[in-house]
């Protein structure tokens, strides 16, 4: 089953203290040495991006940043077999900013994919 | 995932797959009892590694102490010295892991076992799957997987199989022991056109996250990463391969827009990395796949690309399906009657004698030359030997939609 992580810092108070990327990036070959993880990339900040939408009829386009606090700071997709897996690897990249920023706050959400599975055909 | 790294760690110290996958699941039971007491540890594996371990050591202990007083009694009897605190947080390096994983994947897969013990066996232990799990997919009754796994693990004891990587000069051999037993768990899962049951997709992915793994532990291996980039490919295909109602669509047949466009682009990826380093069996199949990858549409395949490269494969491993394939892609390459010609050989191949894929093939070229009676022989014969239920009502109805008397 893949899984796809969003991750967003909701307040951040230094800047990222130093080997806080090598742990990432440890963490990140672990998952992958684990067949766990099948991509995963880090984003600008919303200034750099752009927020389309459809309302009473109209398209519009705004560009970042946006307005509320939150930044969403990475993606990653898994490939695993239950949530609770998921669920693990991101607690682990979660914990990893607890432990080693101080102040840092954020959340990850976890969405599962569908895949082949969710459309296959009743038994016949 | 933990818990093959577990074993494989604990298996380094008791010489002993069975034991050691007691001995985790032991540690399992533990943090099971522990952790909703106690909250969850900070490194949830390593907290699972240790408590194995120390088992293991109390176990090796006891048995030394039993050593001991049996050799009080004047036996000749061979013990282990203690491993001690240091070996003990040598074990817990990664690399270190890593290598017991290696081990572990090259114990299961060992050719003193029968192919269907070193199945059954790789994915119990790499793979963690239940017994009960593992049947279904095979759809093989529970206690004859159960049988299987135990028979392994006696034969391993039995006849001495050493917890070790293979020398230098049998890896290559070896190696292509565990690659084969991926490819057959992915196939297992991959040819299951039935759709109906869940658990063989699962097996495809059990297999990919296999060879996913495999990648990364042994990185300069060419078919190593050939095998996963052919892996990789064929599954891109899954979602277009069955219709609405569960039935098999063939590769001219599907929509390519529904090709898991990250999957080619990691089946490509590994591709690229296994060419660098060499060419060999799994490689040559995964450019085959990517030659389909490539192509946007059935029409803009490079089949002279396709039947070039079956040609190399026939040559590096030879066998008369291997020839058949080439047929197809000579086929569309240069006209169903060169096809034929190939398929003409073949029929005489003792090996193939009761392979569906042969008449099938044969009828499709036939149809082709517009020689619709013979097709239509070729395509009941193909229905009569298969025993897949979808791929009969798929042959029979090519046998239908031939212009002609039925």
């Amino acid at each position: 089953m893949r899984y796809l992580a969003l991750l967003r810092a909701t307040r951040t108070t230094a800047p990222p203290p130093p080997g806080l990327m090598e742990a990432i990036m440890q963490l990140g070959e672990e998952a992958t040495a684990a067949g766990a993880l099948l991509d995963q990339g880090g984003l600008a900040p919303s200034a750099e991006g752009s927020r389309l939408q459809v309302a009473t009829g109209k398209l519009s386009v705004t560009d970042g940043p946006f307005a509320e606090a939150k930044e969403t700071i990475s993606y990653a997709l898994y490939e695993v077999r239950s949530k609770e897996e998921a669920v693990e690897w991101v607690s682990r990249f979660l914990k990893l900013h607890r432990d080693m920023w101080p102040g840092w706050e954020g959340e990850g959400e976890v969405l599962r994919v569908f895949g082949p599975e969710d459309f296959a055909a009743p038994p016949a | 995932m933990e818990s093959a790294r577990i074993v494989a760690g604990v298996a380094r110290l008791v010489q002993d797959v069975g034991l050691a996958e007691e001995l985790a699941q032991d540690a399992l039971v533990a943090a099971l009892e522990q952790w909703p007491r106690e909250g969850i540890p900070a490194n949830p594996g390593g907290w699972l590694m240790s408590t194995a371990k120390h088992r293991a050591v109390d176990l090796l202990r006891r048995r030394t102490t039993y050593q001991r007083k049996l050799q009080e009694l004047g036996r000749e009897v061979g013990s282990r010295p203690d491993p001690t605190e240091a070996e003990l947080a040598a074990a817990l390096d990664p690399d270190r892991i890593d290598d017991d994983l290696l081990r572990l994947i090259f114990t299961a897969c060992h050719p003193v076992l029968p192919t269907e013990g070193r199945v059954a066996l790789t994915l119990r232990l790499l793979g963690g799957l239940r017994t009960d799990e593992i049947a279904r997919a095979f759809l093989v009754p529970e206690p004859t997987v159960g049988q299987r796994i135990t028979r392994a693990k006696r034969t391993l004891a039995a006849k001495h199989v050493p917890f070790e990587l293979p020398p230098r000069a049998e890896l290559a051999d070896r190696l292509g022991s565990v690659l084969e037993v991926v490819y057959l768990v992915f196939n297992e899962g991959y040819s299951a056109t039935a759709g109906a049951d869940w658990t063989r997709p699962a097996l495809c992915a059990e297999a990919l996250r296999l060879g996913r793994i495999l990648a990364g532990l042994m990185p300069e291996q060419a078919e190593v990463h050939g095998l996963l980039a052919l892996m990789e490919l064929q599954a891109s295909r899954i979602p277009a391969r069955t219709g609405p109602n569960g039935e098999p669509i063939l590769l001219p047949d599907q929509d390519r827009r529904r090709w898991d466009r990250l999957l080619v682009r990691r089946g490509l990826a590994a591709l690229d990395r296994a060419e660098s380093l060499g060419i060999g069996p799994y490689t040559l199949q995964a450019a085959i796949a990517a030659c389909h990858a490539r192509a946007r549409t059935a029409a803009e395949t490079d089949w002279v690309r396709v039947a070039a490269l079956y040609r190399v494969l026939v040559h590096v491993s030879p066998s008369p399906i291997v020839e058949l394939n080439r047929a197809v892609a000579v086929a569309n390459a240069t006209g169903p009657a060169d096809g034929l010609a190939i398929v003409e050989t073949l029929v005489a191949e003792p090996v193939l004698a009761g392979y569906p894929q042969l008449p099938a093939v044969r009828g499709d070229l036939l149809a082709r030359l517009g020689r619709h009676d013979e097709a239509r022989r070729e395509f009941s014969r193909a229905a009569e030997l298969t025993r897949n239920a979808r791929e009969r009502t798929l042959f029979l109805d090519r046998a239908a939609r031939l212009p002609g008397p039925p």
